[in-house]
């Protein structure tokens, strides 16, 4: 495992700038994933780090060696992409076996058996392993080609949505075990995602990325708590972060140069009142079984936040609002923060 | 709706099927009736081969087959009455004819050139082709477009039309009558049809199997190989077949470009002449015989068939 290194990394596709000038660290031993939504460039940094893109500027370190111009073979990464890639006319086994069998690092056939079964029994595919890799459901696919990259000890693991197609209990089950195994491993990754939750619960840092430009690096609660700007805060939060212009909802003191305010559930207080005082009206509860979303209008604003299961409020209810330190953007949507 | 309606075609209606049905038999009928013909005339004797009307219902002999592979001569009566009992029932055959066995014919020489030049052909198309229809498909090629169109534009025009060019050529260059003239002139017209037809089958997969084993720690050439040329065999096999069956059947070069030691079966067939005129049956028995290697090379090969010449068709 090894430290890589991005610095002012530039991947250009015709007139589309993918990756523009990132600079990123990730640390030999730590877990990065990179946050944003389609097309923002998070695919293209992985095959960067890969070698399976050519970079237009910057360089990429893998150890400490400059590696921006060496072929994939030599760089010692392993990939899991988002269309798993599992070859075709072999069977789970052999698809398994395929990286520790290369010309670069031939391992002998015991010690191949024993890592790829050890390797399936984690991904408790140990029944699929005499199949042929077009045999398969999409989440053991997806499984495969996690263990695929598993199976060997690399400078560093990077995986493209490796959970995308997984169900959501295997999903849950994964992420602890991907996290339980790069722990244990020490292993270096980085790993992309859209999906905030993977974010948030396995990263030691999360990269949050758009149109190829790194918005914020830090760790997953700093991300949540201070995001820099808006982009950042409406990336992650379950329900998404609610927008409002000042002075809709009374918030106390608020910092000069704010235009916008970023409520999350937790800076929101809602409590049933009579007409008169009320801002706002509940307009629907939803009950989505692990969480409960009440939607207020506020005037012409539409407000989502969590309320218990049990809670007192139903529709049609007259409701005070009112928000406890809520973030604070200006007009281009960067933050503002009280001064002192 | 259930799944299965979702991408099948509406079912035909029962006459309509019954038409089809009675269409298909037809065209094997018509297809099929001349290969029997030559089959059952390797069979029948001279005089009965050229007997009018034709005989359906005949004596099966082996004396085409004999007279394939040998060559005979005439002998008086006297001659013969000298000569000690047959040893076998080929000196019997021929003796019955007045005649003695010569020596063997040119056959078996000229159905070895065959095998030579259309698997050598063959084998030297698929493989150029291949590597030119992966680089082709994959890496980026100066005026690729304009290269693929120059390839194609080779066989624009029927290959005879150059053959006078390609004849003086040859003298020059010492290549007339010769294995590796051959396989050259073949491989040159082959070669345009594999590339097209590869570069079809190396574009469907994807590239990321490549991309999975240059990460795995393979090289290109190493993914090409465990990779790209497993899940390009349909294209492969049905390449091969296309170049083989016309290496194969090709005449008219063979007639102006060998003569001897790399003539191929099928100028040296028709040539089989024997008393009064063409020995049909040894010519039959030549054409059957010649048929075999491509029959079998064709049934070997014959899944991967179906699907090269669908391909494209059905998306999977």
């Amino acid at each position: 495992m090894a430290e890589v290194r991005l610095s002012g990394i530039t991947k250009r596709f015709g007139e589309i700038t993918a990756v523009d000038a990132m600079d990123l660290t990730v640390a030999d031993g730590e877990f990065v994933v990179l946050l944003g939504p389609t097309g923002a460039g998070k695919t293209t940094t992985l095959r960067l780090v890969a070698g399976l893109e050519k970079a237009d500027a910057g360089s990429v370190h893998i150890a400490g060696q400059d590696v921006t111009a060496a072929s994939p073979t030599v760089r010692d990464v392993s990939f899991v992409f988002q269309q798993y890639s599992l070859y075709p006319h072999l069977t789970v086994y052999d698809n398994l076996a395929f990286p520790l069998r290369s010309p670069v690092r031939r391992t002998p056939e015991p010690e191949i058996r024993q890592r790829v079964t050890a390797i399936a029994e984690m991904l408790r595919i140990p029944h699929k392993l005499e199949n042929k890799a077009t045999q398969l459901s999409g989440g053991e696919m997806q499984r495969v080609a996690i263990g695929r990259a598993l199976v060997r000890a690399p400078q560093i693991y990077l995986m493209d949505e490796p959970l995308s197609s997984l169900d959501a209990k295997l999903r849950a089950e994964m992420r602890i075990e991907l996290k339980r195994i790069q722990k244990e491993l020490g292993a270096t990754l980085l790993y992309v995602t859209h999906d905030q939750i993977e974010a948030m619960t396995m990263a030691n840092r999360i990269g949050v990325i758009d149109q190829g430009r790194l918005i914020q690096v830090g760790a997953p609660r700093e991300i949540y708590e201070d995001p820099g700007n808006v982009y950042v805060a409406t990336r992650l939060g379950q329900p998404a972060i609610n927008l409002i212009p000042r002075d809709l909802i009374p918030a106390g003191s608020l910092p000069a140069g704010t235009e916008t305010i970023g409520a999350r559930t937790e800076h929101i207080r809602i409590q049933k009142v009579s007409a008169e005082r009320a801002q706002g009206t509940v307009q629907w509860i939803e009950h989505l079984g692990d969480q409960n979303h009440l939607h207020v209008t506020v005037g012409e604003r539409k407000i989502t936040t969590l309320v218990e299961p049990d809670t007192e409020l139903a529709v049609h209810d007259q409701v005070s609002l009112e928000l406890i330190d809520p973030l604070c953007f200006d007009g281009a949507g960067e933050r503002v923060r009280a001064s002192g | 709706m259930s799944a299965s309606t979702a991408n099948s075609v509406v079912e035909p209606k029962p006459w309509a099927r019954r038409l089809a049905g009675a269409a298909v038999v037809l065209y094997a009928l018509i297809t099929i009736v001349p290969l029997i013909w030559i089959f059952l005339t390797g069979f029948k004797t001279p005089p009965d081969s050229i007997s009018y009307p034709p005989k359906v219902i005949f004596e099966p002999s082996l004396e085409g087959y004999v007279n394939l592979f040998t060559t005979r001569t005439r002998q008086t009566a006297e001659y013969m009455a000298s000569l000690p009992p047959p040893e076998n029932w080929v000196e019997r055959l021929v003796r019955d004819r007045n005649m003695v066995i010569a020596g063997p014919s040119k056959f078996g020489e000229r159905f070895l050139n065959s095998i030579i030049i259309g698997f050598g052909s063959t084998f030297l198309s698929v493989f150029l082709g291949t590597l030119a229809a992966y680089a082709f498909s994959r890496f980026k090629v100066p005026l690729k477009d304009d290269l693929m169109f120059f390839i194609l534009s080779t066989r624009m025009m029927p290959p005879i039309a150059v053959a006078i060019p390609i004849f003086l050529m040859y003298r020059t260059l010492g290549l007339s009558d010769t294995h590796l003239g051959m396989i050259l002139l073949y491989t040159a017209v082959n070669i345009s049809l594999a590339v097209w037809l590869l570069k079809g089958f190396i574009d469907e997969i994807p590239k990321e199997y490549e991309e999975a084993a240059l990460i795995d720690g393979y090289t290109r050439l190493q993914a090409f190989v465990k990779v790209v040329l497993p899940q390009a065999a349909t294209g492969i096999a049905a390449t091969a077949i296309f170049c083989l069956i016309f290496a194969w059947n090709e005449y008219a070069f063979a007639l102006l470009l060998t003569s001897g030691t790399a003539q191929t079966a099928p100028p040296f067939i028709p040539t089989i002449i024997g008393e009064g005129g063409l020995d049909w049956p040894a010519v039959a028995a030549g054409a059957t015989l010649f048929l075999i290697p491509i029959v079998v090379f064709t049934i070997l090969l014959r899944k991967h068939l179906l699907r090269g010449i669908t391909f494209g068709a059905v998306r999977k």
